[in-house]
């Protein structure tokens, strides 16, 4: 090794190191929110005596703070119902946010189901898929009753047998194969 | 058509052989008895010096060597205005970025003021309602050029050796310019603007085992977001538009130097001949091996 290539590496090295201190900080900074979590929210829509097992109540809840009405979505709330297998303590809160590319579904009385306006998803009483493209039930947000109020907490997604698993997005499968497919993400908390 | 008062440094190049004259006469300071000059006009004092200001800059630069290598390149024998497809794209990028910075005046990034200052300054402000007229149809008619630009380099068969890179080239301008399409719509901040991002988003999101990080790092989070609309805001307006410049540079830099190719109904002919290539070639050694592969 001469003198001269000692020189030509050690400087294509410092040259590389310099790129390398501008460049590494900048890409970290656009992609760090990917691994930040937000803190849980939890937000009370309303006394227990409000809600009953056989029909849904809407509650509108902030789930991205400082945004306006773009940080807002509206929630299905409904007493846990013993016909269904579920707590009768419990609250199922559905998330309108359709399953199949995010666009808000409505509950539809007189049909019973979920229906959403853009690519006709149908969704059953649990959120079940009964029609169109979603690719999985609705999702739905933790529960709890604090101060003699039901709060509304963070989202996580379920599996077409309505087991929890952690929130997904829009048009992603879950269960079985699907969880590697689909990978959690670490800005998302883990289900109930 | 009147003569073009042009510097000397951008003047068409002299002919081989002329002697580097183009008219084949010795300019007018070299002749032998200089002709009696009278007192110049304001006009031709006012000529002399814009020709001195070039020459100035093209001595310390040496840019004429290249604008007039550029400007008065050869080009082949057919070309037609489909040719002009690739600069009337450009043309219509120019048309957006200079409507862009100036909607950037005005422009507020901010979820809970974006949709507030674009109706202010399409409603109050004067013209504004024509600049972003401009911005939002001009976007349809570059994507509109790009495809017919794309169309005739395809069906010319422009793509073919050696000129593979320029293609390739090309098609990451289309994506990008794809990329701009999809940003610039969250920017209103309506109704559709909002629901189209999103489910461009989830999109985003199928991808299997990288999409759901994607989409987080388009949305900075799990969720839309506070900085979803300045992370948009800043891809359109600054990270995409510097990569389609370059790009644009580059493909234009090709283009000047490979050339451009004859329309594919125009048959290739030797030089000083009057008969295509291939009936020559067919004609007098048709059956060697050079012949069957120049006729490819």
């Amino acid at each position: 090794m001469t003198r001269r290539r000692v020189f030509t590496v050690a400087v294509q090295g410092l040259g590389g190191l310099a790129g390398a201190a501008i460049v590494l900080p900048a890409v970290g900074f656009a992609v760090a929110p990917i691994f930040e979590r937000e803190d849980d929210r939890w937000e009370p829509i309303g006394p227990p005596d409000d809600f009953t097992a056989e029909a849904y109540k809407a509650a509108v809840i902030t789930i991205v703070d400082g945004i306006g009405e773009a940080g807002k979505t509206t929630v299905y709330v409904r007493k846990g119902s013993e016909e269904l297998g579920e707590d009768p303590d419990g609250y199922i809160a559905i998330s309108t946010r359709c399953a199949h590319l995010g666009c808000p579904v409505r509950f539809v009385e007189a049909a019973g189901n979920f229906i959403c306006p853009c690519h006709g998803g149908v969704y059953d009483f649990e959120g079940k898929v009964i029609g169109g493209p979603p690719v999985r039930p609705l999702d739905r947000f933790q529960t709890r009753v604090r101060g003699g109020k039901v709060e509304i907490g963070p989202r996580y997604s379920v599996t077409s047998q309505l087991e929890p698993v952690r929130s997904r997005d829009p048009g992603e499968f879950t269960g079985g194969i699907w969880e590697y497919l689909y990978p959690p993400r670490p800005s998302t908390p883990s289900p109930p | 058509m009147p003569k073009l008062q042009l510097p000397a440094a951008l003047r068409r190049p002299a002919k081989p052989g002329s002697n580097g004259q183009v008219d084949g006469k010795a300019p007018e300071d070299l002749r032998e008895t200089p002709a009696a000059r009278p007192e110049p006009k304001v006009t031709d004092q006012a000529v002399e010096a814009g020709k001195d200001v070039v020459g100035w800059v093209d001595q310390r630069t040496g840019l004429s060597g290249f604008l007039t290598g550029m400007l008065y390149r050869k080009v082949p024998k057919g070309t037609n205005w489909f040719y002009t497809l690739g600069s009337a794209t450009l043309f219509a990028f120019v048309v957006q970025a200079i409507t862009g910075v100036f909607l950037a005046m005005y422009y507020t990034p901010s979820p809970t003021q974006a949709y507030g200052s674009v109706t202010h300054l399409t409603n109050d402000v004067f013209l504004g309602e024509f600049v972003r007229g401009m911005h939002k149809w001009g976007a349809s008619v570059m994507i509109i050029l790009l495809f017919l630009h794309m169309g005739r380099t395809f069906f010319f068969g422009a793509y073919k050796y050696p000129r593979e890179l320029n293609w390739v080239i090309g098609v990451v301008l289309l994506i990008l310019t794809f990329v701009m399409g999809l940003t610039g719509y969250l920017l209103p901040f309506d109704q559709r603007s909002f629901w189209a991002t999103v489910v461009a988003n989830n999109i985003t999101a199928t991808g299997p085992v990288v999409g759901p990080y994607l989409a987080d790092f388009l949305r900075a989070g799990a969720e839309f977001g506070p900085t979803t609309l300045t992370r948009f805001y800043a891809i359109h307006m600054l990270l995409v538009p510097g990569a389609i410049i370059a790009l644009i540079g580059a493909h234009l830099y090709l283009v000047v130097k490979l050339g451009t190719t004859a329309p594919p109904w125009l048959k290739a002919q030797r030089p000083g001949s009057t008969r295509p290539v291939e009936a020559v070639v067919a004609g007098a050694n048709g059956a060697s091996p050079n012949g069957d592969r120049s006729r490819t």
